[in-house]
């Protein structure tokens, strides 16, 4: 690990100054998380008097239980149909500042605050756009023969959070694929242009594979983002809904610890996540390293 | 600009303006919502044009006067939201750049066991542990309090690393000049690495005032009692009405006041904005 060519001797400060941060991870991060693995193997009776250990019981049950495999689904849709959709939009719209020179900072401003909206608040004003007796859209599919109700059908609730989820993160990758157009040399777009190459050609032959480690990073950010980010966005419009059809992962370990207290397999499906989020921190933090040397 | 092709320059325009005017939508529908009185809604379709009616249901939203549907006045969780966001953003700084400074201005025993913790909490965030850590908080009888809303939440990886990176670019000189002025840890800490980080540390705390004032679960979990109520996570209350049509010029007014704060954060002081959220993420 990297340190100063000097440093300072001290025997006891350097402590003191971790010791903050710390104390805040052992026992807010450590211990939690090894309460999580340590019941993840407990099964606890219905009256919360007596819990037996059952080992692998509780991941045994999971994956034999049509509803976490439901679940499994639903994330993958739902998070692969997110980012998809933020990042090709936010792509189209970084392409177009791009070509802007006067107007890219009065664009940028307009199109990148929605990344301070809270996600539930995002997920409320989407729900209200959306709601099937006054909502505005609604009433327009409906002339157009439409009957919209997300609280009824599965796919218009997944569409309603995957818009919800979408529209927050739009401003994220925006700004991302700016940086990543500005950093591509003038030259070589110049090159490609005297070469007789047009407009389309370019973009395809050119800016888009240049683009294409910023547009993996943002995969990987947004695939995070919507596995666990977008928990307000599924409460507050959904709850998980209709039928278990927005019920993505990091939500269903909610309901079942707090609503359906079966800390047991709650605390099972923590750790399953958990391993999820390492292996994509770890390619996250892989990638990273690559771009470095690119 | 390689050539300039006037249809593409139009049609660029065409996009962006599109753009923006999707993004604005949700939110010009709630401040148009925020404005009609309430009886406005049952008609059957959402008015999109402004009414007379803005001026009372600010008025009412901020100072309780919907007491049927909300025990406590907005004003009340806006200060609470805003003590939130406060504390999370300046104690994840202090912790962080504190451990930042000890990490490499320092060799000492488990310093890079100390390291390793730290990364961890990068693999770990709250939704995950939710359950085990609500009861590690509810044991150390932290619910209902500011404490309990905030420092679970102030232990960051992203930020110690940040500050990590910034002390490395610092240059050893500065370090060693001020060694042999007899500068102790403490005061080449106040004098040199504080003013030399001021525009790191101003960027990473608009972000982490927008995570922290836009946090959900974690208030809904930790307040049962409304005097701690934050503003997102009131909203949800405020909406789900059992037997009643929901009020929705007031749940619109509250949500507009519940993003104004970090939205104008972000315009005012966009330049800090960008450059945080691109630094967090290396």
């Amino acid at each position: 690990m990297q340190t100063k060519r000097t440093i300072f001797r001290n025997l006891w400060l350097p402590y003191l100054l971790v010791a903050p941060q710390l104390a805040i991870t052992l026992i807010f991060f450590l211990w939690p998380a090894g309460q999580a693995v340590w019941q993840s193997f407990l099964r606890e009776d219905a009256f919360g008097l007596k819990t037996t250990f059952i080992g692998l019981g509780n991941y045994e049950r999971l994956l034999d239980n049509p509803e976490y495999l439901n679940s499994l689904k639903v994330t993958a849709v739902f998070s692969i149909s997110t980012a998809t959709l933020a990042i090709v939009l936010a792509l189209v719209l970084a392409l177009a500042v791009d070509r802007m020179l006067r107007s890219a900072r009065v664009y940028t401003t307009l199109l990148v605050w929605p990344y301070a909206v809270a996600p539930a608040i995002a997920g409320v004003l989407w729900w209200f756009i959306f709601n099937p007796t006054i909502g505005i859209l609604p009433y327009l599919l409906d002339r157009v023969g439409y009957d919209w109700n997300h609280s009824l059908i599965k796919r218009d609730a997944m569409i309603l959070v995957i818009i919800a989820a979408a529209w927050k993160q739009v401003s994220y990758n925006f700004l991302f694929f700016v940086a990543g157009l500005q950093a591509i040399p003038a030259s070589m777009r110049e090159a490609a242009a005297i070469d007789g190459a047009g407009p389309f050609k370019r973009f395809w032959s050119i800016t888009l594979p240049l683009l294409s480690p910023t547009t993996f990073f943002l995969l990987v950010v947004n695939v995070v983002y919507t596995m666990f980010d977008t928990f307000p966005v599924i409460d507050a419009v959904t709850s998980g809904g209709p039928a278990q059809a927005t019920n993505i992962l990091v939500y269903k370990v909610y309901r079942d610890g707090f609503v359906g207290l079966n800390l047991g397999s709650s605390a099972a499906q923590s750790v399953i996540l958990m391993a999820i989020v390492i292996s994509l921190t770890v390619i996250q933090f892989r990638y990273i390293e690559r771009r470095v040397t690119y | 600009m390689v050539e300039n092709q006037r249809w593409l320059n139009i049609l660029a325009h065409l996009v962006l303006i599109a753009g923006v005017l999707v993004v604005a939508f949700p939110v010009y529908i709630a401040f148009i919502a925020s404005t009609h009185e309430p009886s406005a809604f049952v008609s059957g379709v959402v008015p999109l044009l402004p009414g007379s009616n803005a001026a009372n249901s600010y008025a009412d939203v901020l100072t309780g006067g919907v007491s049927s549907q909300m025990s406590v006045p907005i004003s009340l969780m806006l200060k609470n939201s805003m003590i939130m966001a406060l504390s999370i953003a300046i104690g994840k700084i202090v912790i962080s750049i504190l451990s930042a400074f000890a990490i490499v201005y320092f060799r000492f025993p488990f310093r890079q066991a100390a390291f390793w913790m730290i990364f961890i909490t990068l693999m770990l965030p709250v939704e995950v542990r939710i359950v085990p850590t609500f009861q590690v908080i509810s044991n150390l009888g932290m619910l209902n309090s500011y404490a309990g809303l905030s420092i679970p939440l102030i232990a960051s990886a992203t930020a110690t690393f940040l500050f990590r990176q910034v002390f490395l670019t610092i240059p050893d000189e500065l370090m060693e000049a001020a060694r042999i002025d007899g500068a102790g840890p403490l005061k080449f800490f106040k004098d040199i690495l504080l003013p030399l980080s001021r525009t790191n540390i101003a960027a990473l705390f608009v972000i982490l005032f927008i995570y922290g004032w836009n946090q959900y679960i974690w208030p809904i979990l930790v307040t049962t009692d409304d005097k701690y109520q934050t503003i997102v996570a009131g909203i949800k209350r405020m909406a789900d009405v059992v037997d009643s049509e929901p009020l929705w010029n007031y749940i619109m007014a509250t949500s507009v006041l519940a993003m104004l704060p970090p939205v104008v954060v972000v315009i005012m002081m966009q330049r800090l904005f960008v450059k945080g959220l691109v630094e967090t993420e290396k």
